[in-house]
């Protein structure tokens, strides 16, 4: 026990302590919270107004083309020949020609812009033309334009999770694909990198021939799960330095460089507040808040109602569980293959079958997310190889508990199962050097005794 | 004199091949205990049995005389034929973790490292890391690491590939002062010269049998062939006319004057009559037996052993 604890340390010391481990722990969570503020960012600086000038020949839209935040219309005088001209001493970003047509209303219009204009222009554009339109086809068919604007209505659909017992809960399908894959996303990567990483190790020991020196000492079996462990943690190490990390820079970032935004997030957090304070009084007014009723502090409610129907303790005891399992299953194997080569080149062979499932998981994600409860999910998340991923991505729907069970107990052996199977492969694989493995003769190494 | 290592009926069977049929040995303490054998005969497999990497699959290895057992392993130290070290990390702190695994405490193990880098020359290089060391200098890493725990029993698997001369000087003065403390030294090499000069007792396994243990000096005197070599001046009737019953000149040659012949006598014809016969014909520089050597030995066991085999098999 005294020895393995030993292995831990070094595997974990000498990774641990590498450029390239502290250059990638400070690189990951940059890059993660660029990816918050980036966003954020670009939103703010957004304040370049584009002029588009409005050439309407029928004199029928005049009231069509409102502005929106970025895009401001002029109507011009000009004809399309001169406008063309001052289009740039004028600053315009595009010039809209509405042709007049002798029959009917026109339905091809033209946009003259210097460059390709943006997509975002394009489609205001068009919608809102569309919808004028469309108003105007109605109304000439007879309809009442009250009528046609009472028509116009915004509609939110809040689901509703009904438990066994009738109870209500609010959910969101969206936050629960979210959720789902992004946990998913993280299993998947971490098993894959640090999976090669033990592979590695192993490999390195093999090449450098330290490894009879080790095992005249410790069991190889001692030797294989105190790197796989030793590595295992510094996953973990990676995966929380880079969580602390990037909330540390992002929430500096919000605070400093934004006080605007600290102020939003202010509000929103008051609002959560009241909200909480709300749904802890007895009645279930929540959902229709009388406050104000206005429908955007309803939908926030809604949203704010989902993110409580996860089961967040549940999803990130379930992720850590996955977390790790999944990466003892294939942790194991990845040992097994570095034994049986001699150099990383010679690796492709056995890593087919061995990333296949897992690359099959992520694949089928998507297909996943949009029938969490059909039977290639519930297979998938049952089967060891795939589980970690796939189940993942179903937490956050809420899964039948007999599933999870039946899917951590065959996780937990699955490790087992590979670890054992690795064990024999890593202990005859280690001392054979020079020979080209072949799948005949692992199976050979595996029915060895002792 | 107690044996510290035994191996009773040891067998040992890969796929394609029996690496070990039927092997006995035993190794006494406090000796230098040669393990021979042409490549892919079994003295790895042995070896690593010893060291329980890998478990025989009938046979029982005894180390004095109790089952070997993973509490031996602290009193045991390999360094195998295929050695090296973690290129990346420094040589101290490796050192050290080896020797730990070996079940030696921290502190111990600083100290009694430090006295060893001392001695073989290499303390200034404590902190650097190992891919900065020559070869040679790794190799007294590596040795300094097998035998800092002071196990009992040493095996040593073709040591001396990888020295320059200088430094094999030093590691054959270093294995026989481990033996003068006491440690027996199991010796696996297919270096002759270096058998003859260090080992007390030697196996020679081929072909995953035994053929051949016992006692280095035994052993010769076994394989004596009756062969003598003298050198004379002046002789005034050559010698293969003195020599006509019972002796066979294997060898004669003349250097500035000096003769030297080698002589095989014939059962029941002894060195004095030999002496006696030629003496008054010559003046007679040196005369001494010629015993056969390790390498003689080794090759003449081998082929006989294959030559055996071939014969059985039809």
């Amino acid at each position: 026990m005294n020895k393995i604890l030993l292995i831990i340390k070094r595997e974990y010391l000498t990774r641990v302590k590498k450029r390239s481990f502290i250059i990638m722990t400070i690189l990951g969570p940059v890059l993660m919270a660029a990816m918050f503020i980036v966003p954020v960012y670009i939103a703010q600086i957004e304040g370049d107004v584009k002029t588009i000038g409005v050439i309407d020949e029928t004199g029928m839209f005049g009231n069509t083309f409102n502005d929106s935040e970025n895009i401001h219309f002029i109507p011009l005088k000009d004809d399309l020949d001169s406008a063309r001209q001052v289009m740039l001493k004028k600053n315009l970003y595009a010039i809209l020609h509405i042709p007049k047509t002798e029959l009917s209303v026109p339905e091809t219009i033209k946009l003259y812009s210097t460059g390709q204009p943006n997509i975002v222009v394009k489609g205001y554009i068009k919608d809102s033309y569309r919808k004028e339109i469309e108003s105007m086809k109605l109304q000439a068919s007879g309809v009442d334009p009250d009528i046609l604007r009472s028509i116009k209505s915004s509609i939110n659909l809040l689901t509703v999770k009904l438990d066994e017992g009738g109870e209500a809960e609010a959910s969101s399908t969206e936050l629960s694909m979210g959720v789902g894959f992004i946990s998913g996303l993280i299993i998947y990567i971490f098993i894959f990198m640090y999976g090669a990483m033990v592979m590695r190790g192993v490999i390195e020991e093999k090449t450098s021939r330290i490894v009879e020196v080790i095992v005249s000492s410790v069991r190889p079996f001692q030797l294989m799960m105190g790197k796989i462990t030793g590595v295992a943690l510094v996953g973990l190490t990676q995966f929380v330095l880079w969580v602390v990390l990037t909330l540390l820079i992002v929430t500096t970032f919000l605070s400093v460089f934004s006080g605007d935004l600290q102020s939003y997030q202010q509000s929103q957090m008051k609002m959560t507040e009241e909200f909480t304070t709300e749904t802890t009084a007895p009645a279930t007014e929540a959902l229709a808040p009388e406050s104000d009723g206005s429908q955007v502090n309803e939908s926030a409610i809604a949203i704010f109602e989902s993110i409580r129907s996860i089961n967040f303790g549940v999803v990130i005891l379930m992720f850590l569980f996955y977390f790790v399992g999944g990466y003892l299953l294939y942790a194991a194997l990845f040992a097994a293959i570095g034994s049986a080569v001699d150099a990383e080149t010679d690796t492709q062979q056995f890593m087919m079958p061995v990333t296949i499932p897992l690359i099959l998981s992520i694949v089928v994600s998507q297909f996943i997310l949009y029938n969490p409860d059909g039977p290639a999910a519930f297979w998938l998340s049952i089967i060891p190889l795939t589980s970690p991923v796939v189940m993942m991505i179903r937490i956050p729907f809420g899964v039948p508990w007999f599933d999870l069970y039946l899917s951590m107990a065959l996780l937990v052996l699955g490790f087992l199962g590979t670890t054992w199977l690795a064990g024999k492969i890593y202990r005859t694989g280690i001392l054979m050097y020079g020979k080209k493995t072949s799948y005949k003769e692992l199976w050979k190494w595996i029915k060895y005794k002792n | 004199m107690s044996t510290i290592l035994e191996a009773h009926g040891v067998n040992k069977e890969f796929t394609n091949h029996k690496a070990l049929s039927d092997v006995n040995l035993a190794v006494p303490e406090g000796s230098i205990y040669g393990l021979l054998g042409p490549n892919g005969a079994g003295k790895t497999t042995f070896i690593r049995i010893i060291n329980q990497i890998t478990a025989p699959d009938s046979g029982q290895v005894l180390f004095k005389g109790v089952p070997l057992s993973q509490q031996h392993i602290s009193r045991i130290g390999y360094l195998p034929e295929e050695r090296g070290l973690y290129k990346k990390m420094k040589v101290g702190e490796q050192a050290l973790y080896l020797a730990q695994l070996k079940g030696m405490s921290k502190q111990d193990a600083t100290t009694k490292l430090k006295k060893w880098f001392d001695k073989f020359d290499i303390l200034n290089w404590w902190s650097r890391k190992v891919e900065e060391l020559s070869k040679g200098m790794q190799q007294k890493v590596q040795f300094i690491v097998t035998i800092v725990h002071e196990p009992e029993l040493l095996i040593f698997d073709e040591p001396f590939s990888g020295f320059d001369p200088i430094n094999a000087n030093l590691l054959k003065d270093e294995i026989l002062e481990l033996k003068k403390n006491g440690s027996t030294v199991i010796f696996s090499t297919h270096n002759m010269s270096s058998v003859e000069e260090l080992c007390d007792h030697i196996a020679l396994i081929d072909n995953s049998h035994k053929i051949l243990e016992g006692r280095m000096k035994d052993i010769r005197e076994q394989y004596r062939s009756n062969t003598y070599r003298i050198s004379y001046t002046n002789p005034t009737v050559p010698v293969d006319e003195v020599l006509t019953n019972g002796y066979t000149i294997l060898d004669s040659l003349e250097e500035d004057g000096l003769f030297t012949d080698t002589i095989r006598l014939s059962e029941g014809t002894t060195q004095n009559q030999l002496v006696e016969s030629i003496l008054p014909g010559l003046h007679l520089q040196s005369f001494n037996e010629i015993l056969p050597s390790m390498n003689d030995i080794f090759i003449r066991k081998v082929n006989e052993n294959k030559k055996n085999q071939t014969n059985r098999k039809p």
